[in-house]
């Protein structure tokens, strides 16, 4: 691949826009939050991050997601975990989310509107929720 | 332990970003001998006797988890560092801010693979917060280049959304992957 400039990079994104703002927009609902804790970090969640992206952006649902990242959510033992925050569905912490599973969340849970069984945790752990 | 190096470059830049930085420099170098980084940020920093217990595994400063007495990132790092014959420094001042620098040896059979770049400077540059981050590249083949937060960030048009961070990564795999 030719490397890019900033002004290339800009210019892509004016294009996109211009193709986004043909269609209806239903908002940016749909929140993906990964933890990048030094647990999530040592068992692949920058990887996990990484395909989250390419995986939404495939799907076409990338200008109705937004993903951010967050320290350790306090569920070491099961990392990558990532939360998933959308309407008409269980806000739900997904564990051990590695980025061949995260390929599967976008299409089960984004796509399908259906839950990844094996995978559900409940919220960050009791001793790191802030009272 | 983290598995590639660019795995303890993210840890320490979220480090960073967790002590409440608003300028970070992360420089990531190359050479025929090994890689050198250094992460340097103006956070809360830390005291001479934080410092020194930064590197115990079982020391936290008690902020983030308040029942848990783990802190893994600096210790993993330093550990790793140590048995790869390679270098490890902190340097740090508390309200001024935080400089860790490391160097792994291209030859020791110990000395963790490099990682994704692309998605290393991905993740970095995502991390949450206002700060302004810069980061200076210099790969193996001599090829060099610098990546500003808010300049990508003007580009894409912010960086949260997935189809910006789409185009984003594009350009990061351009980067590292030009000749």
């Amino acid at each position: 691949m030719a490397k890019m400039s900033l002004e290339q990079l800009r210019k892509l994104r004016e294009d996109k826009r211009q193709d986004l703002s043909r269609r209806e927009v239903e908002g940016k609902e749909i929140q993906i939050i990964v933890g990048m804790g030094t647990c999530g970090i040592a068992a692949g969640a920058k990887q996990t991050f990484d395909e989250l992206v390419k995986a939404v952006d495939e799907s076409g649902l990338g200008d109705r997601v937004v993903i951010r990242q967050t320290g350790c959510m306090g569920l070491c033992y099961v990392e990558p975990t990532v939360e998933v925050v959308m309407p008409g569905m269980p806000t739900v912490i997904y564990g051990k989310m590695t980025s061949e599973t995260a390929k599967e969340l976008v299409k089960k849970h984004l796509v399908e509107k259906s839950l990844l069984d094996n995978h559900i945790l409940d919220r960050p752990a009791a001793d790191i929720v802030k009272k | 332990m983290h598995y590639c190096l660019a795995d303890y470059v993210l840890d320490i830049a979220q480090n960073a970003v967790e002590a409440g930085a608003s300028r970070l420099k992360v420089v990531v170098g190359e050479d025929a001998g090994g890689t050198s980084v250094l992460v340097e940020d103006n956070g809360r920093g830390m005291s001479d006797e934080e410092r020194k217990r930064a590197l115990d595994p079982f020391y936290t400063d008690g902020t983030k988890h308040t029942k848990r007495r783990v802190g893994l990132g600096l210790p993993f790092l330093a550990q790793a560092a140590q048995a790869t014959g390679g270098l490890f420094a902190i340097e740090s001042e508390k309200g001024k801010g935080s400089r860790v620098s490391f160097r792994f040896p291209s030859d020791n059979v110990d000395t963790p693979p490099m990682g994704d770049m692309a998605a290393l400077f991905l993740s970095v540059l995502c991390l949450p917060g206002d700060h302004e981050l810069v980061v200076e590249r210099r790969k193996k083949d001599g090829g060099e280049y610098r990546l500003v937060r808010s300049e990508l960030s003007w580009a894409v048009g912010g960086l949260e959304l997935v189809s910006s961070l789409a185009l984003l990564r594009e350009y990061l795999v351009s980067q590292e992957e030009d000749q």
